[in-house]
C-alpha cells in the first residue's frame, strides 16, 4: 500500500496530462500543489488531471484543485479531472464542487 | 456499561502521520467487519480530524502530540482525536463550513474548510469540545444485515 503520491507531468503542445497516483492528504498535497499551480498559472493550457490511481483523497485534495481552478480562470486555461474512483468522484459530490470544476467520468467506460 | 476494547495512539503532531493513523484506522475498522464503504467514510473522517489537529498545532509553532483513541463496541466505533494545543475559534471555524454553493463566486471561494463539513457527512455523530485543546468525537455504527454477517469469521461477535 502507497501512502505517498506520485505525480508525473507530461506536456505536449497546449495540453498537460498530470498523472497522480497514491493518496492525497494533509502531507502529499503540498506537492501536487507544487506541481498543479505554475501549470495552472500558464496562459492558454489544457490540463488534464488524471486520478485513476489516487485510491484516496480528503479536503485537502480538494484545496488544491480548488485554487488550481482559480488559477486557471485568471490564465485562461482549462482544468478538467478524468477518470476518478468513486470513492473520490463522491467526495466532489458531497461539497457540490462537481458543479463547478469540470469532472470526466464517461472515460471508465461510458455511462 | 457493556466492556469495550479501547485502542490509543499518540503520534507527534505532523501531517506525515496522517496517513499512518488511516492504516490503522482502516485495519480496526475491517477488523470490526465494516463495509468497505464505511472504512473509506471512516478514513476520510479521520484523516480530517488529525489534519486539522496537525495544521492547529503547526500555526501555534509549538511541537505537539495528537492523541487518537478508538472506542471499539459491538455495534459501533467511537474515535476521538485531541489535541492539547492553545486557544482554538470553533465559532469561526463553524462559520466557514458546508458544502460548496451556487451562489459564491469561483474568486472566492475558499479552499479550506471542506474538512469538518466532511466529517459531519460521513460520520453518524460528531461533537466537538474546545475546554482544553480540541477534541472532535466521532461515532459511526456497524450497519449489520444479512449480506454483511458471516463474511467473515474472524471478526468480532456481532449478534445482538
Amino acid at each position: 500500500m502507497n501512502i505517498n503520491l506520485e505525480v508525473e507531468i507530461v506536456e505536449q503542445d497546449s495540453t498537460a496530462i498530470v498523472l497522480l497516483a497514491g493518496e492525497i492528504d494533509a502531507y502529499t498535497a503540498p506537492k501536487l500543489k507544487e506541481a498543479l499551480l505554475p501549470l495552472a498559472k500558464q496562459q492558454g493550457l489544457l490540463i488534464e488531471v488524471n486520478l485513476e490511481k489516487v485510491n484516496y483523497m480528503d479536503s485537502t485534495g480538494l484545496g488544491v484543485f480548488i485554487s488550481a481552478l482559480k488559477a486557471t480562470k485568471e490564465s485562461g486555461s482549462e482544468l478538467k479531472l478524468v477518470q476518478l474512483q468513486d470513492r473520490v468522484k463522491r467526495l466532489f459530490e458531497i461539497t457540490a464542487l462537481d458543479s463547478i470544476i469540470t469532472i470526466d467520468s464517461t472515460v471508465r467506460g461510458g455511462k | 456499561m457493556k466492556p469495550f476494547d479501547f485502542i490509543e495512539m499518540k503520534v507527534p503532531a505532523k501531517s506525515e502521520y496522517v496517513g499512518v493513523i488511516r492504516l490503522s484506522t482502516s485495519g480496526i475498522a475491517n477488523r470490526m467487519g465494516f463495509t468497505y464503504e464505511d472504512i473509506e467514510d471512516l478514513k476520510v473522517a479521520i484523516s480530517e480530524a488529525m489534519s486539522n489537529a496537525a495544521a492547529h498545532a503547526y500555526d501555534d509553532s509549538e511541537e505537539g502530540e495528537v492523541t487518537v483513541g478508538f472506542g471499539v463496541y459491538e455495534d459501533r466505533l467511537e474515535v476521538m482525536v485531541a489535541d492539547h494545543g492553545g486557544s482554538f475559534d470553533l465559532t469561526k471555524v463553524k462559520q466557514g463550513i458546508g458544502p460548496y454553493e451556487q451562489t459564491e463566486s469561483i474568486e472566492n471561494l475558499r479552499e479550506g474548510g471542506f474538512g469538518l463539513f466532511l466529517i459531519d457527512a460521513l460520520m453518524d455523530k460528531v461533537e466537538i469540545k474546545n475546554d482544553y485543546g480540541v477534541i472532535v468525537l466521532m461515532t459511526k455504527y456497524l450497519h449489520m444485515n444479512e449480506n454483511e454477517v458471516g463474511l467473515d469469521d474472524d471478526q468480532i461477535s456481532t449478534t445482538q
